[in-house]
Formats: structure tokens, C-alpha cells, sequence
């Protein structure tokens, strides 16, 4: 379903991407690790059509279109859905009406009538209750002073109201205390299908405990260094990423933080 | 400049919807200003002596003024003989006529710009004066409003009609003396809108002018006089536009609004004058001052504003709380793109005790554009436990354009409570992303993050004018796209 080959990206002229080859097929939930800096968020960025990120040479592919020529909300539209480490505000834009508008983008581009104003609430309400969020945010103006966790369970909601093809959930697990944690897992669970494909970017082995992945990468400057399955993750969490020859300050912070939080 | 900024740049790129000419047979003076020029234009409104005088004052108090320089703004000064001071469509009768009567022309120019003016499919609700140019070509809705006592006709008519509440009123908050606009208002002053609303009455309907510049080379000098009698409330609401010409054109206006006591006057404008092309060519000249003085107890006046248009505006909707417990509210949406200026703000003078005011200012510049908020707030020695809250938020949409805030504070009171609050941001970047990232197109992006940084201004608009405002913004920021 998605094919990247020999991708390389730069921000600001700066490489940070040095040739990342991966295959994702329909149904499959990849992880990507590595320590900060090693161009995970920049992966997930690139693929969800950042325009600061420079692609400067590899490919894309997405059911075989060319998914790099595609302008951000072409790809959105198309099925890629990027739960963001950071989410920013809007602020006086409520939740209901953004993603309202976005639900009917998408629907419009599928030839499909718009939802009306009841329909979609009924939605919605169903959906953020399925992540433990108070209907009342919903009128809330987009993460406008929500919490860290709730700006987390607000884009796994947007991601099950959207039904994408893709979902590169980058950092979910950052920031989230176990009950949190859980709440995000359950709903990142409840998008796995057989046509759907999800890639995690995380810094922390804890996530796969709840979410469990079928391939892991790591990547370290730039590269996929190592891939595997489940067990991989396990290892890294064991040995650290300096297993690999890879210099991490935090890999012994973060053992400890994930192993304390199990 | 980040790429998403110059697409961002590009979309607001606009059309001007209003630009079109009218074509109509018209009674134009020659350009010039003089006296024989405003005794004629007198007598062709048919006015009493005492109009007259007053605007002879006027004119030779306003031969000594110089025009003032201190705004935060850019123009080449206009030449005050070069322009004419009336225009007209040509008609049978000077007075007032019947619908019927109106040339199809210009009810056509009025359809076209959203404002039905034929009984069968006039504005629900809305009772409208229009004026064209210099005069008031029609008043709807004159007949049912008067049953509830409330006077709403073009102020020529009560020049005639009501010369006592005009000789009363007219000139007592926006003397000829106030600034040079002003005076060459008092003295040249066209036509505009006249509303009494008696005691203890609640207007039954929104009332409404609509203006329209159409003639070339023209100045309108809209005059609006507005008084709420004891326990009265009316809501009045204002909207403008002209064609798209390459000489820019001047519309001084002066309103004028009175409360007395526990009156309530709301006062909505939607200002969508040309604001010349993406050169900085043409536009209207906006110089207005509006000013409301709440003489009676616990009177109140709102202004709210959306401005979209114009090359330039300068403009400072005010009010003088003179009453005890008088409130004056000031909502502001001031939307800047291409080479428009905007210098706007008000002015909350507190004289009575326990008065209260509050601004709301949203300023949103995206082009080369320049958006300035100005805005005075002072405390005479005897407003004792008076307040004010100001919140001045500025939205920058590429990084070409300035917003600047000059907020002044006067207080010769020691109990005067004030707090200030302002802020500046940008579509950000990253907001673009999240918004085409969830499928939404970059207009619709834009105008839904503009739409909700305005959100507590429109909220005060009467619900057809919120839907309006919203959709003139779109418009505003649209571009080559969709």
C-alpha cells in the first residue's frame, strides 16, 4: 500500500532523512524508534506533505500514485491521516465546526453529500465518548487550553472519525499517564482493520505494550538501522539503543520512565 | 517567506463584488466649493434658513482648519475644488415619491447589490433607507413604523419635516468645530439618515441605510442623526459599497447618535467601500467621525463594526458617557489586504459616575496592508467608580503587513478602574498544516481561522448581518481559487 524507497529530506538545508526505504502493506501496524533527532517526526511529516520538509530525492508511493506530487490536503483526502506530536490551537474555530469542515472535505472529494448539522453530532458525540473526552469539548475552540492528554485523545478521535487508509501517529504516547495511555491505545486499537495500514513513530517501548506493532524499524541519523517484529522493541527496551551502536542520552532515562510507569 | 504564507498571500488575492457603474441620468454639480455652491445645494433641498446658516458657519470655520496629519496613515491630499458636491439621479419631483415612482435603474442597482427595495420583496424585518450618491432614493417600511411612533426617513426630510428635533439635536456631539472632516460635513453635508425613536418605545424592526457611491468624481457626505428618547431601543444597521474606480474618491460622513435616559441604541456598520485594486489604485477615502452621547441615565450605545473596504478609513466610533451608569460598548472587525489603510479605534469618555465601557478590537492585515487600532479611554474628575476593559487583538496573515496598537489612557479619577489586554498573532504556518492536513483547502483554512479570531465581534451583530460579515469576509480574503 505504501512504498518509500531511497527517501531523503531535508529541512532549513539540512539533511535529516538519508535514504529510507519501507514497505507498509493494508492491515499491517508498524513501529518506527530511535533516539530524538533521528528523523522520526520528520518521516511522519514528510509523508503527510509538510511544506518545510524538502523531499530531495527517493519516492513515495501510496496505491501506486505517487504520493509526493500530491499537495497536503490532496493526500489527507486521499486517506493519509497524521495524528500530530504538537496539535496546535485555533483559537474561536469550535471542534465541532473544524472537524465538521473536515469530515465534508473529505466527503466531497468522494462524491458523497455533506453530513448535516444533527447527523454529525450524533457522530461525534458516539466518538468522543469512545475516548473518554466530554461531549462538551466539543465546543471548545480547537486544543484551545486542553490539556496534553486531551489534545492526544482529540486527534485519535479525529482519526476515527475519519476512517483514513493511513494513520502515522506521531509521539501519541508522549506526555500520557497510563489511564490516558490506555484510553489513546483502545482507540488507536479500534482503527485496526484489514484496509487500513498505521504507522507509530514513538520514542518509548511502553506504547507497543498496548498497541502491538507486526514490524518495527529503528532509525538512527537518517536511516533505518535494524527492522524486525515485537520482539525488537522488547530488546531495545532491554539494551538500549548503544545495543545498536547508537549514541541515545535518554535511552536509559526512558527505560526507566517505561518500565516505573508499568 | 515560508511557502505556505505566499500561497496564503496569493488566495487573498480579491475580487471586488460591488464594482460595477450604474447607468442613469443625473443632475452633477460642477466640481468646486464656494458659497453660491452650498446655497444651492440648499435650495435644491428645498432647506429653512436656519439649515442654511448653519452650513455657512460651517464652511467658513472650516476655511481656517487644516487638515490633520497625525493618523498612521499615507495619502496624497485630496483637492477640495476638484471634486463635486452633489449628485443626484434625475427625477420629475424634488420630494420624496413613491416606489413606483424610482427609476427601475435604480431599484435594479439596489437588487443587484442585495437590497430589495420593492414591497413584495423587501428585507424581512429590515427597514431600509437608501441613499444613492447624494440623496435618499428610497425609504421602506416609512408607514408601519410611524404607527409605533418612530421616526425613519432620509435626513433632508427632517430637515424639512422635523426642522425642531433637528435644530435640537443636529451638531450637538459632532460640532462643525470638531475636526476638519467634520466641518466640511456640517457645511456640505448630502443626505443620510434621520431616526427619533419616542419614549418608552422598542423599535418594532431593525432599521437600515444602505449607501451607495456611484458618480465619478464625487465626495458623499452622509449625515445621520440618530436619537433614542427615555426607555427607547433601536438597532440600527449600516452598509456601503461603491464602484471600482481608479481616482479615489472621498466619503466624509458624521453621525450622530443621542440616549437619553435608559435609551439603548445599536449601532451595526458592514463597510465594504472599493479599497482599490492590488496596486493601491482607486479606493474610497473613508474620513468619518461617529460619535454617541449617552446623556440620560444608564443609557447605552454599541457600536459594531466590520470594515472590510476602502483605500483608507479613519474612523473612531465614540461615545461621551455623560449619564450616570451610561454603558458605551465598541466592537471592531477591521480586515486590511493590498495597500489599504486602516487607522480605527474609539474613544470612551467617561464623565458620569458608575459608567462602564468596553472595547473589543480584532485587526486583521494580510498584504502590504497597514492596520492600526487607536483608542482613547479617559476618566473626567467626577466618573467615579467607572470602568473600562479594553482587549485589542491584531492578526497578521503573511509578513508584509503592520499592525500597530496605540492605546491611550487618561484618568483624572482616582477610583477609575481600567484593564488592557492586547495581543498580535499569525495564521500560523502550522495552523495551515493541521487544517490541510484534515482535508480543508487553504481558502477555506484561512477564512475559518479569520472567522473564529472574530468570533466574539460578529457575535454581536443582529443574526442577517453575522451571516453577512461572515460571508464578506470570505469574500474579502478569496482568491484566484474555487
Amino acid at each position: 500500500m505504501l512504498s518509500i524507497k531511497n527517501l531523503h529530506a531535508s529541512v532549513e538545508g539540512k539533511e535529516i532523512l538519508k535514504g529510507i526505504n519501507l514497505e507498509i502493506k493494508a492491515g499491517e501496524v508498524h513501529a518506527i524508534m530511535g533516539p530524538n533527532g533521528s528523523g522520526k517526526s520528520t518521516l511522519a511529516q514528510v509523508l503527510a506533505g509538510n511544506d518545510a520538509f524538502e523531499v530531495t530525492s527517493g519516492s513515495v508511493t501510496m496505491h501506486g500514485e505517487d504520493l509526493l506530487e500530491k499537495a497536503t490536503e490532496e493526500r489527507a483526502r486521499d486517506g493519509v491521516f497524521l495524528a500530530f506530536q504538537y496539535p496546535v490551537e485555533i483559537p474561536g474555530v469550535s471542534n465541532l465546526q473544524f472537524m465538521r469542515t473536515s469530515v465534508n472535505a473529505m466527503r466531497h472529494h468522494r462524491g458523497e453529500s455533506e453530513m448535516n448539522a444533527a447527523e454529525f453530532m450524533k457522530l461525534a458525540r458516539e466518538i468522543s465518548k469512545q475516548v473518554d473526552l466530554d461531549p462538551a469539548f466539543l465546543k471548545r475552540g480547537v486544543n484551545e487550553g486542553f490539556s496534553g492528554g486531551e489534545k492526544k485523545r482529540n486527534e485519535i478521535m479525529q482519526a476515527l472519525m475519519l476512517q483514513p487508509k493511513l494513520a502515522i501517529l506521531d509521539e501519541t504516547d508522549s506526555g500520557l499517564d497510563i489511564d490516558a495511555l490506555k484510553v489513546v491505545s483502545d482507540g488507536v486499537n479500534a482503527l485496526r482493520a484489514e484496509d487500513r495500514a498505521i504507522l507509530m513513530v514513538t520514542h518509548y517501548q511502553r506504547l507497543l505494550d498496548h498497541i502491538v506493532p507486526d514490524f518495527v524499524h529503528v532509525l538512527a541519523e537518517g536511516k533505518i538501522v535494524k527492522s524486525g517484529g515485537r520482539e525488537l522493541a522488547l530488546e531495545l527496551e532491554e539494551r538500549g539503543y548503544a545495543w545498536l551502536g547508537i549514541k541515545d542520552d535518554e535511552t536509559a532515562a526512558s527505560s526507566a520512565l517505561s518500565n516505573s510507569a508499568n | 517567506m515560508t511557502t505556505a504564507n505566499k500561497e496564503v498571500n496569493e488566495l487573498i488575492k480579491r475580487e471586488y463584488e460591488h464594482g460595477f457603474v450604474t447607468d442613469i441620468e443625473v443632475d452633477t454639480f460642477e466640481p468646486g466649493l464656494n458659497e453660491d455652491v452650498i446655497t444651492r445645494l440648499s435650495e435644491i433641498k428645498k432647506e429653512p434658513q436656519f439649515m442654511l446658516e448653519w452650513r455657512l458657519k460651517a464652511y467658513r470655520r472650516w476655511l481656517e482648519m487644516e487638515e490633520p496629519d497625525w493618523a498612521h496613515l499615507g495619502y496624497e491630499r485630496v483637492d477640495y475644488n476638484s471634486i463635486s458636491y452633489y449628485s443626484a439621479p434625475k427625477r420629475k419631483e424634488d420630494m420624496p415619491q413613491s416606489l413606483d415612482d424610482v427609476d427601475p435603474e435604480l431599484l435594479k442597482t439596489y437588487e443587484k447589490l442585495g437590497i430589495p427595495l420593492h414591497e413584495h420583496a423587501k428585507l424581512a424585518g429590515v427597514a431600509v433607507d437608501a441613499v444613492f450618491d447624494s440623496v435618499s432614493v428610497a425609504t421602506t417600511f416609512k408607514e408601519p413604523l410611524a404607527k409605533a411612533g418612530v421616526i425613519f426617513c432620509s435626513i433632508s426630510e427632517a430637515v424639512r419635516d422635523y426642522p425642531e428635533l433637528v435644530q435640537k439635536y443636529l451638531g450637538t456631539v459632532v460640532p462643525h468645530t470638531d475636526n476638519f472632516f467634520a466641518g466640511l460635513n456640517a457645511a456640505v453635508f448630502s443626505d443620510g439618515t434621520f431616526v427619533y425613536v419616542p419614549k418608552g418605545v422598542r423599535c418594532p424592526m431593525e432599521l437600515s441605510t444602505y449607501f451607495r457611491i456611484n458618480a465619478a468624481n464625487t465626495g458623499q457626505f452622509e449625515r445621520t442623526l440618530i436619537i433614542a428618547d427615555e426607555g427607547s431601543y433601536v438597532s440600527y444597521l449600516e452598509g456601503c459599497t461603491a464602484p471600482m474606480r481608479d481616482e479615489n474618491q472621498l466619503h466624509a460622513a458624521v453621525v450622530e447618535l443621542i440616549a437619553l435616559d435608559d435609551a439603548e441604541i445599536k449601532y451595526s456598520t458592514v463597510q465594504n467601500w472599493y479599497p482599490g485594486d492590488e496596486n493601491g489604485k482607486g479606493g474610497i477615502y473613508n474620513f468619518v467621525t461617529k460619535r454617541a452621547a449617552c446623556i440620560g441615565k444608564n443609557s447605552k450605545v454599541s457600536w459594531t463594526q466590520v470594515e472590510t473596504g476602502s483605500a483608507i478609513t479613519w474612523k473612531y466610533p465614540s461615545c461621551i458617557l455623560r449619564g450616570e451608569g451610561s454603558v458605551g460598548e465598541f466592537y471592531s472587525v477591521a480586515l486590511t489586504h493590498n495597500y489599504q489603510q486602516a487607522d480605527t479605534g474609539t474613544k470612551m469618555i467617561h464623565l458620569g459616575k458608575n459608567t462602564t465601557s468596553t472595547i473589543i478590537s480584532k485587526g486583521i492585515s494580510a498584504g502590504k496592508s497597514s492596520n492600526v487600532y487607536r483608542g482613547l479611554v479617559k476618566f473626567g474628575p467626577r466618573a467615579d467608580g467607572a470602568r473600562n476593559f479594553t482587549e485589542c487583538d491584531s492578526l497578521l496573515i503573511g509578513d508584509q503587513c503592520g499592525a500597530h496598537t496605540f492605546p491611550y489612557i487618561e484618568s483624572l479619577n482616582k477610583s477609575a478602574i481600567v484593564e488592557h489586554e492586547a495581543t498580535t498573532s499569525k495564521v500560523s504556518d502550522e495552523q495551515m498544516f493541521l487544517c490541510r492536513q484534515r482535508g480543508i483547502d487553504m481558502e477555506r483554512a484561512v477564512s475559518m481561522i479569520v472567522n473564529g479570531f472574530c468570533k466574539d465581534v460578529f457575535k454581536e451583530l443582529p443574526m442577517e448581518f453575522a451571516v453577512e460579515a461572515g460571508k464578506l469576509l470570505e469574500v474579502s480574503l478569496e482568491g484566484s481559487v474555487g
